[in-house]
């Protein structure tokens, strides 16, 4: 191992005591006899996954990282130079060049739900008082837009302080089931103090761990597959099948993940859960690291929720403190801990690979699969990873069992779902329904349509996913139904448009969120994201397609469906393909 | 003290590609098998003394019972497999993959895979066809010494460098991809030049390029003066002079003079890998300028 060539830029004072208080003293040592044996090579792998904690720590700092900052980094940790640059670049909320402004930074989300909500007009307001505004991907506030009010997702990015969203600071209002005794999931929201374990035991929390325990790892596998339950986040995998073969592993150290990085366009759901009801995702991660043999839990969460962040961690230090978390979590006898990492602005490391890259200190890039997570996962080591929704099933499931978990939903999708409503709905928010319940009937739940004009389209399960017509109201919402019409619950987005609004304008800036999110590993989502965008950007300037370019989109679909490695690439042209089949895009014939 | 090694038992594994049965052993990745069944397979990011990046996406096989398409550099053949490689969806894919690079970046320098683009019938002039130019790589050329150039306006970001730089040959890590999506470029920290990075100039950059976005300046000053001519170019294979490692190197010579040395990528001691004294320091046998020796 030759030695790392670090260039004379030195960091400022500001700059190490950020870097040194993200690490907690944990670097690398790497000395000149060991530089060149597998140990040298081995310690610096090792500490590599404390970059991206130690980047965010720079950037804080200053505003940006700057050379001298990211040469501290690198010989802290032994990084070369190049790489942590290449890492630094790849994420939104880093900056690698001197801001012009200084200060605290405005990200103002610009996705469908704050679009229509008059994004364009808050950001020109902001810009007027001279504030530093971000045009942001979509902030996982939906249910805040509101076209009345002109409200939009926003979130302050701190420089020298900590990040936060102005909105937090208010009480949350935009629950509207609270109380109701019918929900599963969504029953402590509200209810319970999300910054207290003692309140969250007074609300049956911890129950389900104990049941756990009582049934013994190998029943609570049998029970999550019995159940039917599959991943909430899109890909609807059999969540059972995912833990058992996690559980079979032996031999490696072996991690649960919560998938935390919701980035979906149109997705609160996680948000509105890990703020308001947290030890419920840590008892839920901690059965999975229980059932599944693995010590090691990790939270990825995106960069944008500081207060989610901030309960979590509120949480996981309250369970350790009280036992239930440790080197005898909860009296298991079995070590289990819980460690955070924050996201940077990235969508793609919401794709299970990408996160575990990014969590590696690595670029967010997608892995090939196989091998899968399950046997190769984090640190190429075998991994379950959930999102917080389906983690909260399992809650439900010990406690009721199989049988009484799937007495709700349908065969095929037992249980209740999560939706996230937002768009042209009186009132917006995030709702817990049976599977089987129509799109109509959602609709109705979230207050109906607002605003004067008709039902023009719905969104089903993000930019990611498909819109639909007022011919799917009668739609029941499960995975079959779906399915079966050509269309996706994804991560349980319900977007509604009236036809107020301007398709194309919204189909560009799909096009263009996928543009800008594209990590550009593989050649056909790297560029074909780019034509796609062109693409629909010439469908605005001119009204209509020509033949050759209606013929382009579907050769650019075909090719990224096909031939990208990862479910970026291969839905990256749904929504646009799925607008234009239902003939609600001018000028181009479906 | 004694070891003992067992020797593997080679296990192989038969698949169809084609329609036609295939065997080869256990391990062998896809495109290996069709090479072994005489199927010419495009590759761009795969190289035989590279690890497999599977990021360019050209030589994507249909696999029966897949829903999307497969890498063959990285995928490897299992039993009863079969594989399709000149389905409708292959030949789609290869065609488009081949488009869409040629439509961004300059492929001049790349015959192999304009080959394969008159094969697919790529058309890489469609995307321009409105007032809205499609995005191309624009970059100038980066020339910052006298041993080697960058023209990012010819790189397909294939990785290779990369890995070339870095784990798999230099262990130097002078470059690595920054940048996200199309913005995505090769680059060092904060776009330093060259000679202020890590870089050693061994050149194993060069030798894995496919496009000529990294070349020898001594290739770029003769094409700029309109005077590569490759056809006429001489290879001589010897040994490097500098130490006993005993790589063996290529001499390229136009007009008597060296004009880049490669080495093997089979060769047992580099694969095809050398240092910056077997790659440049070749000067000694031709003096740049020597005055003529007059007796």
């Amino acid at each position: 191992m030759a030695d790392l060539y670090i260039s004379d830029e030195m960091a400022d004072d500001a700059e190490i005591a950020a870097v040194d208080a993200a690490l907690g003293g944990r670097f690398v040592v790497v000395r000149e006899s060991e530089r060149f044996v597998r140990a040298g090579t081995s310690k610096r792998h090792d500490h590599r996954h404390l970059l991206l904690p130690a980047l965010h720590a720079l950037q804080n700092a200053k505003g940006w990282i700057s050379p001298g900052g990211l040469n501290h980094v690198c010989e802290t940790l032994q990084v070369p130079p190049a790489e942590a640059y290449g890492v630094a670049t790849f994420y939104d909320l880093f900056r690698t060049d001197e801001p012009t402004q200084a200060g605290d930074v405005t990200h103002v989300c610009v996705d469908a739900a704050c679009q229509i909500a008059g994004s364009g007009k808050r950001i020109a307001a902001l810009r007027a008082q001279s504030i530093n505004v971000h045009e942001s991907p979509c902030l996982g506030q939906c249910e805040r837009a509101n076209a009345s009010t002109g409200e939009v997702a926003e979130f302050v990015q701190g420089v020298g302080g900590p990040d936060r969203v102005e909105a937090d600071e208010r009480p949350y209002e935009l629950f509207h089931q609270k109380g109701d005794e019918s929900l599963r999931l969504l029953k402590r929201i509200g209810v319970v103090d999300p910054t207290s374990l003692a309140s969250y035991r007074a609300h049956g929390g911890y129950d389900a761990l104990t049941a756990a325990m009582a049934m013994g790892a190998d029943a609570v596998c049998t029970a999550v597959a019995d159940s039917g339950l599959s991943g909430r986040g899109g890909a609807a995998f059999p969540t059972g099948i995912k833990w058992r073969a996690v559980a079979a592993e032996q031999g490696r150290p072996k991690h649960v993940v919560a998938n935390c990085d919701e980035s979906e366009p149109g997705t609160f759901k996680d948000r509105v859960v890990m703020e308001n009801d947290p030890f419920a995702v840590i008892e839920a991660l901690t059965i999975a690291g229980f059932a599944t043999g693995a010590e090691n839990g990790w939270i990825y969460i995106r960069g944008e929720y500081p207060l989610a962040t901030a309960r979590l961690q509120n949480a996981i230090n309250q369970a350790l403190e009280a036992g239930l978390l440790g080197d005898d979590a909860a009296g298991s006898g079995h070590r289990f801990t819980i460690e955070i990492r924050r996201g940077a602005g990235a969508y793609i490391c919401g794709e299970e690979t990408a996160l575990f890259a990014s969590l590696e200190g690595f670029r967010g890039e997608p892995r090939s699969k196989p091998p899968f997570p399950t046997t190769h996962g984090l640190f190429q080591e075998p991994t379950a990873i959930n999102n917080p929704e389906t983690l909260l099933n399992v809650l439900d499931i010990v406690q009721i069992g199989a049988d009484g978990y799937r007495s709700r939903g349908t065969d095929r999708s037992p249980g209740t779902k999560l939706l996230c409503l937002s768009g042209r709905v009186a009132r917006p928010g995030v709702y817990e329904v049976e599977f089987g319940t129509t799109l109509g009937e959602v609709l109705e739940l979230a207050g109906g349509l607002t605003g004067s004009g008709e039902l023009r389209a719905v969104l089903m399960g993000g930019a990611a996913g498909s819109f639909v017509d007022g011919s799917y109201l009668d739609m029941p919402i499960t995975l079959e139904h779906a399915r079966e019409r050509g269309t996706t619950l994804g991560s349980g987005v319900v977007m509604a448009f009236t036809d107020e609004i301007d398709m194309v304008d919204i189909l560009v800036r799909i096009s263009q969120f996928f543009r800008d999110e594209s990590c550009g590993q593989c050649v056909p989502c790297r560029i074909g994201c780019v034509r796609q965008h062109e693409t629909m950007v010439v469908l605005q300037q001119k009204g209509s397609l020509t033949p050759d370019r209606r013929q382009l989109v579907d050769d650019i679909s075909q090719v990224m469906v096909d031939a990208s490695i990862c479910g970026f690439g291969h839905t990256a042209t749904n929504a646009i393909n799925s607008a234009i089949e239902l003939g609600i895009v001018p000028g181009v014939p479906s | 003290m004694t070891a003992t090694f067992e020797t593997p038992i080679e296990t192989t594994v038969s698949l169809t590609i084609d329609g036609k049965i295939v065997e080869v052993p256990a391990g062998t990745s896809i495109h290996k098998a069709c090479e072994s069944a005489g199927i010419d397979t495009p590759t761009l990011c795969w190289a035989e003394n590279l690890t497999p990046v599977s990021v360019c996406r050209v030589c994507v096989v249909e696999v029966e019972g897949q829903r999307a398409l497969a890498p063959s550099c990285a995928r490897a053949a299992e039993e009863d497999m079969v594989v399709e490689t000149d389905s409708d969806r292959v030949r789609h894919s290869r065609k488009m993959v081949l488009e869409f690079l040629g439509s961004g970046v300059d492929l001049d320098q790349a015959p192999e895979l304009q080959k394969w683009m008159e094969h697919y019938g790529s058309d890489t002039s469609r995307y321009d066809q409105y007032e809205l130019p499609a995005l191309k790589m624009g970059e100038a050329p980066k020339i910052q010494d006298n041993l080697y150039i960058r023209d990012y306006d010819r790189c397909v970001l294939c990785y290779k460098c990369v890995e070339a730089c870095g784990d798999d040959a230099q262990h130097t890590y002078a470059i690595a991809v920054s940048g996200r999506g199309f913005d995505a470029r090769i680059s060092t920290e904060f776009d330093v030049t060259l000679p202020d990075s890590a870089c050693v100039y061994c050149g194993n950059c060069i030798a894995v390029c496919p496009t000529g976005a990294i070349q020898f300046k001594t290739e770029y000053d003769l094409r700029g003066a309109d005077n590569w001519r490759p056809d006429e170019q001489e290879v001589t294979r010897t040994v490097c002079s500098y130490c006993g490692v005993g790589c063996n190197l290529e001499l390229h010579t136009q007009d008597d003079k060296i004009v880049k040395v490669t080495s093997p990528a089979d060769h047992s001691v580099t694969s095809g890998m050398l240092c910056i004294k077997g790659r440049f320091g070749w000067q000694y046998v031709q003096p740049l300028d020597a005055p003529t020796r007059k007796h």
